[in-house]
C-alpha cells in the first residue's frame, strides 16, 4: 500500500523566488515516483486566480493539491515584514491562522505521515500532529541563524548575532523541531548547526542533502544577447545568482570583485537576483570604483535564469551562512565551474568546486583569477562538475525520507 | 639459493606553498610554508623522520649488526637527503651507519624524483649525475643499480642504463605485462646484452606496505613467521621486495605491529637454508637472467592502472608537466643557480600526483594522499608559483 503524505509545502517553480520551492518540487516528485502519495499543501493568497498548482501537477496523479488562502509566503521572513503597518498583514498571526487550517486539512484526510518544510509550515505540521496524533518529520531547509547570519570579519565560521534573530521565528522553528518526530536536515552544516543553536538531540536529526535532476534544473537556449556581446569583446563573466541579501555575501563577493579587477580588467562581475542589500551593493561597487564592472540584472527566472548561467564562466556563491546552495548545483549541472563558502551545506558534497572562506576576499580573488586564466583548470571544473552534479539526484534524496517515513509508520 | 632483496624507496617532496595570483612578482619563495598543515616541508620530514626514518633505521642497523647475512638496499631522492641534512641530521648520520655496515646498497636515480626521462632526456641525464654527486658525498658510493622515478620504466630506459653503465634496473613485475613469466627471475631489458632487469614482486611487497594493517585481509594480522614461509613458498631465483620506506611507522603506524614484524622478519629468512638476504647487485650476479622482458609502453608501480595517469592523466597534469619542461631553454641561457634549482624543485613527480582528479571522483577518496585540500588547489598553487619563476627569468634573461 502506498505511503499517504500529508505535506506542507511551497509554491514550485515557475512561480518561486528560491532553492526552497525547488527543493519541495524535486523532492516530492521524487517520493511519488518511489511509491508515494502525496496531498500536498500551501499558503496562496487566492485573489491571483488560476488554480496553477493542479497544472503543476497535472502530470503527476500521485499528487493532489490543497491550497489555504492565506498571504503568508516562502521568504516572507525579514523582521519587516512582520510589521503590519508595511505590509498590510501581520506576519506571525497568519502564521497562527495557517497552522489551524493545517489542523482543518489533517482532520478531513486520510494520510498516514505528517510532513513540514521550513517554520513557516511547521506550525500547521504540529497542529496536524496533536490533531491525528499522525507522526510528523520537519525538513529545516534553512533557519533563523543563517537568514540573520552577521559576518563575523576574518574569523573562521560565521558569526551569529543574536541581537539580530527574530525571537518568535525562532521559537516556531524551535517548537517544530521538538515535536517532530525526525527532523530533517539539508546538510551536516545544518544539522550541526540545530544541534548547537536550538538543542535538539542530533540522533534526531537526518541528513538530506538536495538533489538536482532535470525536472529542477534551469532549462533554455544560449545566453542572453547583451551579455554575448559582452564575452565576443573579450570580457569574462563572473555570476553571483541568488537574492542579495546579507546571508548569500553580495558585499563579499563585490569585493572580491575590486580584488579581480585590479589584476585583470577584462573581467564583468554580475549579481542576479533583488533583496535587501541590493543599493547598498551598488554603492559599495561604486565606492570601490567599480560600477562599470559590476551588473545588476535584478531577479531572473525560468529561462533567464539558464542564459545566466549559459554565459557565466565561473559561479561563485560566498554565502555567510548558507544550508544547502542549490544554485550551485544548477551552474554544476550546466557546465559552470563553481567557487562556494566553506560555509554552506553544498561544500560538503561536491568535490568539484572551488572552496574558500567567504570572508577570504584574497583566496576567492586568486581562484577567480586562476580559473580564468587557465582553461584546463576551468574545463576540468566544468567536466568533472557535470558528472559530479549527475549523481546528487532527487531520486536519492527521496529514497532517504522513504527509509525515514517507513520508519516511523512502521 | 633463492635470493631475498629489499629496496625502500626514501623520498619527500618540497611541496608548494599555498602560493596566490598576488604572490606573483612579489615571492620568489615556493617552498617555505611555515604553516601547520602538511604544506609545511619541515614539518613533515620532521615528523616522519621521528616517525618512520629514525625508529626504522635505527632497527635495521641493529639487525645488520646483529646479521652478518642481512642486506637491504634504498634509493633516496636527493631533495629528502638535503632536506634531511637540514632538518632531520639525526636520520641522515643513521642513514651513513647502515651504509658503513657494507650491508646495504644505495641505488641511482634522479635527484629530484622527476619524470625527465620521458620530456627531456638532457635534464633527466643532468639530474642522474647531480645525484650520483650527491651520493658520492654522502655515502661515499657509486650507484651500479638504478631505479626511475615511481619505479617508471620502458624499453628505452633500460638501454639508457646499459650505456650509461649500470650492472641493472628496477621495474614492476606487473602481470598483464610479464604474462606467464614470474617476476622472480632476473631478466635483460629487450635489446640489452649485459644490463639485467629485476622486477618487483608487488603481491608479496604490498602485503606488507599496503596490506599489512588491514583488518578486512584475510590474511590479518601478518607475522614474521608467516611472511617468511611465504618466502620459502615462492618458486624462483628472487624474491624482490620493493616499497615505499615510510611503510614502516608513517603509512604503517607503530601500534600495527609493523616494528616488531620487520625485527623478526630476519630470523625468519634464516630458519630456512635455501633463502639468503641479496642487494639488487648481488642479486644480479647471483642468478643468470631469464631471457627478456619487453615493456614498450611506460609501466609504473602506481595504482590498478600501473601507467602515469596518476601524474600526467589529466588536462591540468598535462598543462602543468608541458609548462615546466617548456622553461628548460630560458631555465639553462639564465644560468642562475636559484631558478635552476626552483625549477628543478618543481619537476618533483609529487606536484603532478597532488592534481590527479581520478580517485578524486566517484566517491572514494580513501587512495587520495595530498597536502591540498582539493587537486584544483595543488593546480593552482603550482601555475602560479610557476608564473613567478617565469617573471624571474624574463628579468633575468633581458
Amino acid at each position: 500500500m502506498k505511503t499517504r503524505v500529508l505535506m506542507f509545502g511551497w509554491e514550485f517553480p515557475p512561480h518561486h523566488s528560491g532553492g526552497l520551492g525547488v527543493a519541495c518540487y524535486g523532492l516530492t516528485r521524487a517520493m511519488t515516483s518511489l511509491g508515494a502519495s502525496v496531498l500536498f499543501v500551501m499558503p496562496k493568497k487566492l485573489d491571483v486566480g488560476a488554480p496553477w498548482v493542479k497544472m503543476v501537477f497535472a502530470d503527476i496523479p500521485e499528487i493532489a493539491a490543497r491550497i489555504i488562502n492565506s498571504p503568508v509566503r516562502a521568504y516572507a521572513w525579514n523582521k519587516k515584514y512582520a510589521r503590519p503597518e508595511v505590509y498590510g498583514f501581520d506576519l506571525m498571526e497568519e502564521v497562527l491562522r495557517y497552522a489551524q487550517a493545517g489542523r482543518e486539512i489533517a482532520l478531513e484526510e486520510q494520510f498516514d505521515i505528517i510532513y513540514a518544510h521550513d517554520w513557516l509550515s511547521f506550525g500547521a505540521g504540529v497542529e496536524a500532529k496533536k490533531a491525528t496524533g499522525k507522526p510528523l518529520i520537519v525538513h529545516v531547509h534553512a533557519t533563523e541563524f543563517d537568514r540573520c547570519a552577521v559576518p563575523a570579519e576574518a574569523s573562521a565560521k560565521a558569526g551569529w548575532n543574536k541581537e539580530s534573530i527574530n525571537e518568535q521565528v525562532y521559537e516556531l522553528e524551535k517548537e517544530g523541531m521538538q515535536a517532530a518526530d525526525v527532523v530533517i536536515a539539508v546538510s551536516q552544516f545544518t544539522k550541526d548547526l540545530i544541534v548547537r543553536e536550538y538543542g535538539i538531540p542530533a540522533e534526531k536529526i537526518r541528513v538530506v542533502h538536495n538533489g538536482i535532476d532535470e525536472s529542477t534544473a534551469p532549462t533554455g537556449s544560449g545566453a542572453l544577447p547583451r551579455l554575448r556581446q559582452l564575452k565576443h569583446a573579450g570580457y569574462k563573466l563572473v555570476l553571483f545568482l541568488g537574492r542579495i541579501t546579507l546571508q548569500k555575501g553580495p558585499d563579499y563577493f563585490v569585493r572580491t570583485a575590486k580584488r579581480v579587477s585590479e589584476r585583470n580588467n577584462k573581467v564583468l562581475f554580475v549579481l542576479s537576483g533583488s533583496g535587501d542589500m541590493e543599493s547598498q551593493v551598488m554603492d559599495l561597487a561604486a565606492r570601490l570604483g567599480i560600477s562599470d564592472k559590476v551588473l545588476f540584472t535584478g531577479f531572473v527566472g525560468g529561462h533567464e535564469r539558464h542564459e545566466m548561467y549559459a554565459a557565466a564562466d565561473l559561479f561563485v556563491m560566498p554565502s555567510v551562512s548558507e544550508p544547502f546552495g542549490l544554485s550551485t548545483l544548477e551552474a554544476m549541472k550546466l557546465g559552470v565551474p563553481v567557487l562556494v563558502s566553506k560555509q554552506s551545506g553544498i561544500s560538503e558534497v561536491v568535490r568539484h568546486a572551488l572552496k574558500a572562506d567567504f570572508w577570504d576576499i584574497d583566496e576567492m580573488a586568486n581562484k577567480i583569477l586562476s580559473t580564468l586564466k587557465h582553461a584546463p583548470l576551468s574545463s576540468s571544473l566544468s567536466k568533472n562538475g557535470i558528472r559530479e552534479a549527475d549523481r546528487l539526484t532527487w531520486e536519492s534524496a527521496a529514497q532517504k525520507v522513504d527509509s525515514i517515513i517507513h520508519e516511523l509508520t512502521a | 639459493m633463492k635470493s631475498v632483496c629489499f629496496y625502500f624507496q626514501v623520498h619527500q617532496p618540497y611541496r608548494v606553498k599555498r602560493y596566490r595570483v598576488f604572490d606573483i612578482g612579489n615571492d620568489p619563495e615556493y617552498f617555505n610554508d611555515r604553516s601547520d598543515t602538511d604544506l609545511n616541508n619541515r614539518r613533515i620530514i620532521e615528523k616522519v623522520a621521528r616517525k618512520s626514518y629514525v625508529p626504522t633505521t635505527q632497527l635495521l642497523l641493529d639487525l645488520l649488526k646483529k646479521h652478518h647475512e642481512m642486506r637491504v638496499s634504498f634509493s633516496f631522492s636527493g631533495v629528502v637527503l638535503e632536506q634531511l641534512e637540514r632538518y632531520a641530521p639525526d636520520a641522515l648520520a643513521l642513514f651513513k651507519a647502515v651504509l658503513d655496515t657494507g650491508q646495504a646498497e644505495v641505488l641511482g636515480e634522479t635527484y629530484y624524483h622527476s619524470l625527465a626521462f620521458f620530456y627531456s632526456l638532457p635534464e633527466f641525464e643532468r639530474q642522474v649525475s647531480h645525484h650520483r654527486s650527491l651520493i658520492q658525498r654522502l655515502f661515499g658510493y657509486w650507484p651500479r643499480v638504478f631505479r626511475n622515478t615511481e619505479l617508471s620504466y620502458r624499453n628505452d630506459l633500460g638501454s639508457w642504463a646499459e650505456r650509461a653503465g649500470y650492472d641493472g634496473i628496477l621495474a614492476e613485475g606487473w602481470d598483464p605485462i610479464l604474462g606467464w613469466k614470474s617476476p622472480n627471475y632476473v631478466y635483460q631489458p629487450a635489446g640489452a646484452s649485459k644490463i639485467k632487469l629485476l622486477l618487483k614482486n608487488y603481491k608479496l611487497s604490498d602485503d606488507v606496505a599496503f596490506r599489512f594493517s588491514s583488518r578486512d585481509w584475510s590474511e590479518w594480522p601478518l607475522t614474521a613467521e608467516k611472511f617468511g614461509a611465504w618466502l620459502s613458498a615462492t618458486e624462483g631465483d628472487t624474491v624482490n621486495l620493493f616499497m615505499d620506506y615510510e611503510t614502516f611507522g608513517e603509512h604503517q603506524w607503530e601500534a600495527t605491529g609493523i616494528f616488531s614484524f620487520l625485527e623478526h622478519l630476519p630470523e625468519e629468512v634464516f630458519k630456512n637454508p635455501e633463502l639468503k638476504f641479496r642487494t639488487p647487485s648481488e642479486v644480479i650476479r647471483a642468478h643468470d637472467h631469464k631471457g627478456e622482458i619487453d615493456m614498450p609502453h611506460i609501466v609504473t608501480w602506481a595504482d590498478t592502472d600501473r601507467d602515469l595517469t596518476a601524474w600526467v592523466g589529466n588536462p591540468m597534469q598535462e598543462a602543468a608537466i608541458k609548462a615546466i619542461y617548456d622553461l628548460e631553454e630560458p631555465v639553462l641561457l639564465a644560468n642562475d643557480h636559484k631558478i635552476m634549482d626552483d625549477w628543478r624543485k618543481l619537476q618533483t613527480s609529487d606536484h603532478f600526483y597532488y592534481m590527479c582528479t581520478k580517485w578524486f571522483a566517484d566517491g572514494d577518496v580513501h587512495a587520495y594522499f595530498s597536502p591540498y585540500e582539493s587537486p584544483y588547489d595543488a593546480y593552482i598553487a603550482y601555475m602560479n608559483a610557476l608564473s613567478d619563476l617565469r617573471l624571474r627569468l624574463e628579468k633575468r634573461n633581458l
